[in-house]
């Protein structure tokens, strides 16, 4: 199917990254990083923005160059790739942002080995047009920048009692110093993990009765 | 020797790699269904971190004092080549094992771990010596994490826990206490 004859077919690309297909609580992929760096919104937001450059970059690289590489050759030859754009990233990020860059450290050389990133270019953008390759890319690594931003805020509220170091509570705010350490991590993830099963389920059942009640009225459900 | 027994502990247990540094949490959630199989991992991962760490104290010496900006480059083609190394001799000699290991065993290449160690070792300026106790001690850590849960989820399985929460949230809680306990650890070098 090209793009050409269904032209929202980018768009569904782009969307199903976000959240049906959203790599880190849908799919488990790229904890690493997920977990080690998210302790508080801005380290996530950075550590985002970072992965997005990267994943976008390499699945453009791939997608142009995905009739050149021999098969049996094409993981190293994708980790080179990859491993290209973190390099540019790094020294781009201690430029810029020092202090960000201080904060994460090797995590950001470590984006060469998140799976999310080698995993789209072996499963999508090896095989797809560039077009296609740039919105997946794209959905993909909004996906994993909001999942980031949601456990970092989360850890960053609870841990520190704060949102981008602004401070959210009265002085009298015990934060829980456990949520900026690395169990913090974890559990955060865990109890994000339940809350969307949780919804999913709800959705499911709420899906079930609707069904049954239009069983009895078809009509009037159409209707609404 | 104290400096080593030191280096050895702190990437065992009190800063465990996969418990307090979140490196290699594929395999960690990925492969510990069963024990066996996790802790053959664990030791195929040791052997890996052993030849990288050898790898990455030559390329540090003689090769990026030149090329700095290969740094990552040099060694996550090392770690590929290692990688590939250790599949070949597992399939030779044990293909059961290979066929157990499944993906898993080529995604040591990507396996944060690996590369965290070079990274790490690079960064605090380890030597030769310290360097491989550092992997010896790193890869121990990670097959001990390992080990303790596949355990604990063979016990999970027969289990009755509430379905919310079944399956990788499930992980999720179990390693997050995992990691409390394993902060226990952090005070063992203290006040000696």
């Amino acid at each position: 199917m090209s793009p050409a004859q269904n032209p929202k077919r980018p768009l569904d690309e782009f969307i199903k990254g976000l959240w049906r297909e959203n790599p880190v609580f849908i799919a488990v992929l790229g904890l690493c990083p997920a977990m080690a760096v998210t302790n508080s919104l801005e380290n996530g937001l950075v550590m985002g923005a970072a992965s997005t450059f990267v994943l976008v970059g390499s699945s453009l690289f791939v997608s142009l160059l995905r009739k050149l590489i021999p098969r049996a050759v094409r993981v190293p030859v994708y980790i080179i790739i990859i491993a290209t754009f973190v390099t540019t990233v790094d020294f781009v990020l201690a430029a810029l942002m020092p202090v960000a860059h201080k904060q994460l450290g090797a995590f950001i050389s470590l984006i060469v080995v998140n799976c999310l990133i080698l995993g789209r270019q072996e499963a999508f953008a090896s095989k797809n047009p560039v077009g296609l390759a740039a919105a997946d890319a794209l959905g993909m690594s909004a996906g994993f920048t909001v999942a980031l931003a949601m456990i970092g805020g989360v850890r960053e509220i609870l841990g520190s009692g704060a949102l981008l170091g602004v401070p959210l509570f009265g002085d009298s705010f015990e934060p829980w110093a456990i949520m900026i350490l690395p169990p913090g991590g974890f559990l955060t993830l865990g109890a994000l993990l339940t809350l969307f099963a949780w919804i999913k389920e709800r959705r499911a059942k709420q899906e079930m009765r609707r069904q049954s009640g239009s069983d009895q009225s078809p009509v009037q459900r159409r209707a609404v | 020797m104290g400096e080593l027994l030191f280096i050895f502990a702190s990437a065992s247990v009190i800063n465990n790699f996969t418990l307090a540094y979140f490196l290699g949490l594929c395999p960690f959630f990925g492969v510990t269904g069963r024990l066996e199989t996790a802790f053959r991992l664990g030791l195929a991962n040791i052997f890996v971190m052993i030849i990288t760490s050898i790898a990455s104290w030559f390329l540090n010496s003689f090769v990026l004092p030149h090329a700095p900006y290969l740094r990552l480059i040099t060694f996550i083609v090392v770690i590929a080549s290692s990688v590939q190394f250790v599949e070949m001799v597992i399939k030779k000699l044990s293909p059961a094992l290979f066929k157990a290991l499944g993906i898993f065993l080529p995604l040591i290449t990507t396996n944060c771990a690996i590369l965290g160690l070079a990274l790490f070792s690079t960064n605090r300026g380890y030597g030769f010596v310290q360097g491989l106790v550092y992997a010896l001690g790193a890869g121990v850590g990670l097959t001990l994490a390992l080990v303790i849960m596949a355990g604990l989820r063979e016990e999970i399985e027969l289990t009755n826990v509430p379905k919310l929460v079944r399956g990788v949230a499930m992980s999720f809680f179990i390693a997050g206490i995992l990691s409390m306990a394993f902060m226990g650890f952090a005070g063992l070098f203290h006040g000696s």
